[in-house]
């Protein structure tokens, strides 16, 4: 008993040791929140675009027909008429 | 936007609860290890982490070889989430071990057998989101994924039993002791109370993370296929 050595103060590496553990662990849950709200950003975004071009797209077809890209040809002079 | 699952709220609520208790049990409550003194606390979260992690890698192989099977994404999908938790998890658990290891064994990292094996299996798990990252096609990268997280998990049943099968200084604190090692203590009722709360606590953890990031997974995949809708 007269020769037991003290307890060594090793207080110091047992804060470090639970400030990484909960800063790591508080990095990793930030991150995810993170990742959450941009993913639900974008899908709102493209909910919103998806919408838009279903609304648009039948209208524009009556309103804007295609046209065509080459020039009516033109009768031929040669062959009279 | 989705909203949150009432359970999910009340898992979350639950976790931070018993993270917070567990804190508490391994600071106040433990009493002090007389050879090593306050530093020895950080074994309480240093089991509960590498338990739930070397657990989670176990539980992902065997995803894998669902996936293989079904061919559904979704278990892909369960895999990354599984993996990602337990890699946080296991690089907490590394870390304090290297910080337990600075006053226990005068060094913050040696080659012993548990600490390579360690060090090898949280390596393969990074390497596992690398490869994710280089394949472009979901179906080939699920596949590939699956096949390498099978490999993988090898790894974890090899790293718990590296302290038993081979020569360490690394204690063995669940069933059996190690002759050859440094900085074992033998556990009171009152540690062992706490050592099994931090246990019970960190699965706790885990599931509500895993969870967290299952959700994630699925709102990515929704993202990915409306994106596909609106530009196609």
């Amino acid at each position: 008993m007269f020769f037991q050595e003290p307890t060594p103060d090793t207080s110091g590496y047992m804060i470090a040791g639970y400030v990484v553990a909960f800063v790591v662990m508080a990095v990793y849950v930030a991150s995810l929140y993170l990742r959450n709200r941009n993913l639900n950003r974008d899908l709102a975004m493209l909910e919103e675009m998806d919408k838009s071009v279903i609304k648009v797209e039948p209208e524009q077809l009556k309103k804007k027909p295609v046209k065509s890209v080459t020039k009516p040809r033109r009768k031929n002079s040669l062959n009279g008429k | 936007m989705q909203s949150k699952p009432v359970a999910l709220k009340i898992l979350d609520i639950i976790s931070i609860l018993v993270l917070g208790i567990a804190a508490y049990l391994a600071l106040v409550i433990a009493p002090t290890e007389l050879v090593m003194g306050d530093v020895q606390r950080v074994f309480y979260f240093h089991v509960g982490t590498a338990w739930t992690a070397l657990l989670g890698f176990i539980f992902s192989a065997v995803l894998s070889v669902i996936y293989l099977v079904t061919k559904d994404l979704k278990w892909d999908r369960i895999q990354v989430a599984a993996i990602e938790v337990s890699l946080v998890f296991f690089l907490i658990t590394i870390v304090l071990g290297s910080i337990w290891a600075r006053p226990a064994w005068n060094t913050w990292w040696t080659w012993d057998p548990r600490l390579t094996t360690a060090a090898i299996t949280e390596l393969i798990y990074v390497a596992y989101f690398m490869l994710r990252q280089g394949i472009d096609d979901p179906d080939r990268r699920a596949r590939f994924g699956a096949v390498y997280a099978l490999l993988g998990g090898i790894s974890a049943p090899i790293t718990f039993f590296a302290i038993r099968l081979f020569r360490t200084i690394h204690p063995v604190v669940i069933g059996g002791s190690n002759m050859e090692a440094e900085g074992s203590f033998s556990m009171t009722p009152d540690m062992l109370s706490v050592f099994f709360f931090a246990l019970f606590a960190f699965t706790i953890i885990f599931i509500d993370l895993f969870w967290n990031r299952i959700r994630l997974g699925n709102l990515q995949e929704q993202v990915e296929q409306l994106k596909l809708k609106v530009v196609g």
